[in-house]
């Protein structure tokens, strides 16, 4: 008997058994891996909430980087991630909502159209890392920005890019066709029609998938560390020139060092970081509900 | 009118600007390590089994670094995808309207989670359990960050193939449990079946999501590049790799230098080749006609 057959035969037996089971037991087995699932997270989510929480005063807000653990604090992580967070979104929301339109309502020939389509799907699967590669090489230096927050926004907003324009394609779907003929049949141009007309209908859903792809972007710490996030920056930025880091730059530097205490200050960091992406994610998928409610109805 | 015409080229501009950044993601990968393919013969890159960049001796073989890719992806392949299909199975054949759409929005956060609070979770949590249970695991390995890798990947997993299964026509499965085929028969002999592709295109893109993933890897697993497949000890990936050599002071002109852009060109590669396969197996659950026609 080779593994193989023994691995067949036990999915065999273990098929028979839930077989032997009442009707629709299964649904009780699911049911369990599901909130198993479910209960991990939560779980490692008190762990960490346990962990950081009484780091979580007014000095670590204010604080700067520092050798000593409890004197250090997330004010330029903080703001970094706020600047990061408003520029990707300023960056990829316009480039994103064009990309979409053009695609969804311009391009006319099938094979141009599926072969862009299967080109973003291709983008959203290129592992960050190597848009840190993209963003060193093109941002940092030949544009000459240096390792400045611009050169960190710009190359997150490649990233996400994807997402803003994906979501901003099927929002377009979503208008009714009818309120599309019907302002062509009132004689507005193509352009009137989807800026009068489809734009303002599908706007909720591409601003949710905008949040989305924010939230991706702020969590992101690979590209940064490629194209040269520091662990100490010892002022608050001030400009999008400014060197920079981040609160998942600040997590991963504060996890690189050997003293334990550290880590008592990286669960608190991830703490504020896990209450932005948390809030980012649910007024998405709360903008998206309203949104899917009133164009059903 | 003639508005309208600027604001559609610019329109035109920005759609084709995705093309742009797939070529510029190529340019720049393959004009940065041209000057490590011409050092280092192909052959030496592609069979060697060690990696060793700074030392009197130096080898550029890429098999310890994809080991390590191969080891942690594969980890977390095995626990995602029986988690996976059952979770998916579950949702889209047992679980009541009410509860799918509360549970499937709680497994996509998962995905939404930053990739350094699962690596926090990976060095400062898992770890220290599983050397609670085998004392023989090394601080840094390749098991914990696997693992909790499988967690990341699971969304897609679930989503994927949740979404083939409910495209089977109901008809097909009341056909099935009129022929007298009890609910796990009817899963197991026609949902699976006819989501096939759809689930295997599920697979494969979690796969290339965890071969290209960073931050877990680089915070639990270490970064030494051994060949080796054994997961209780510290590894490198070609990601970790990357970000190990960005912290350095390494000289921009270097062949050193090169290798990042070598190991991130070889790293494009094979997860554009594997996210291209899935796209052609979600096709193929697309294009067949399952609907009967009237």
């Amino acid at each position: 008997m080779t593994p193989f057959t023994n691995i067949f035969t036990l999915i065999e037996q273990l098929e028979s058994w839930i077989e032997k089971q009442r009707k629709g037991s299964f649904a009780v087995y699911g049911l369990i891996f599901t909130l198993l699932v479910v209960g991990i997270v939560l779980s490692l989510f008190l762990y960490v909430s346990f962990a950081g929480y009484p780091r979580l005063d007014r000095d670590f807000f204010t604080g700067y980087a520092s050798r000593v653990p409890e004197q250090a604090g997330i004010l330029p992580a903080f703001l970094g991630t706020l600047w990061v967070l408003v520029l990707v979104g300023l960056i990829s929301f316009p480039l994103g909502v064009a990309a979409g339109i053009h695609l969804e309502k311009y391009v006319q020939h099938d094979r141009i159209s599926r072969f862009l389509e299967i080109n973003i799907m291709n983008l959203a699967g290129i592992p960050s890392v190597v848009y840190g590669l993209l963003g060193l090489q093109f941002f940092v230096r030949s544009m000459g920005l240096g390792e400045s927050i611009i050169a960190a926004s710009l190359t997150l907003s490649l990233m996400v890019l994807p997402l803003v324009i994906i979501s901003t394609r099927e929002a377009l779907r979503m208008v009714p066709q009818m309120h599309i003929d019907a302002a062509y049949a009132l004689g507005a141009s193509k352009w009137q029609t989807i800026w009068l007309q489809a734009l303002p209908q599908a706007m909720p859903g591409i601003v949710s998938g905008t949040l989305l792809a924010v939230s991706r972007a702020i969590g992101e710490a690979a590209p940064l560390l490629v194209i040269g996030a520091l662990a100490f920056v010892p002022f608050a930025p001030a400009s999008i020139f400014d060197y920079f880091t981040v609160l998942p730059v600040q997590v991963f530097f504060w996890l690189s060092k050997p003293q334990n205490s550290f880590l008592v200050n990286a669960s608190a960091a991830i703490l504020v970081l896990l209450s932005i992406t948390l809030f980012l994610n649910l007024l998405a998928v709360g903008i998206r509900e309203r949104w899917h409610k009133r164009i059903k109805s | 009118m003639k508005q309208e015409k600027l604001i559609e080229f610019l329109l035109k501009v920005s759609g084709w600007l995705s093309l742009g950044i797939t070529l510029s993601v190529l340019g720049v990968l393959v004009y940065n390590a041209l000057p490590f393919f011409t050092a280092i013969p192909l052959v030496e890159f592609l069979t060697g089994t060690s990696w060793i960049p700074f030392a009197e001796r130096q080898a550029f073989g890429m098999w310890p670094l994809l080991s390590g890719t191969l080891l942690t992806a594969g980890i977390a392949l095995t626990l995602a995808l029986p988690l996976g299909i059952l979770i998916a199975i579950y949702l889209s054949e047992y679980a009541n309207e009410g509860w799918r759409r509360v549970a499937r929005p709680a497994l996509d956060l998962l995905a939404a989670i930053p990739t350094v609070v699962y690596g926090f979770l990976a060095l400062v949590f898992v770890t220290p359990v599983l050397q609670w249970f085998f004392p023989a695991i090394e601080p840094y390995n390749a098991l914990s960050p696997g693992l909790v890798m499988a967690f990341m990947i699971l969304p897609i997993i679930t989503s994927i193939s949740e979404d083939a299964m409910r495209a089977v026509p109901t008809m097909h499965k009341d056909a099935a449990l009129a022929l007298g085929a009890t609910r796990w028969q009817v899963v197991r002999k026609v949902v699976v079946p006819a989501a096939f592709n759809g689930i295997t295109a599920a697979v494969i893109l979690a796969f290339s999501r965890a071969l290209g993933e960073t931050m877990i890897v680089s915070i639990a697993a270490g970064q030494q590049a051994h060949f080796t497949f054994n997961p209780a000890v510290a590894i490198q990936t070609a990601s970790s790799y990357i970000i190990q050599m960005s912290l350095g002071d390494v000289a921009q002109s270097s062949v050193e230098y090169s290798t990042i852009f070598a190991i991130g060109l070889s790293l494009f590669t094979l997860t554009y080749l594997l996210n291209n396969l899935s796209f052609w197996f979600r096709n193929r659950f697309r294009d067949r006609k399952m609907m009967p026609t009237a």
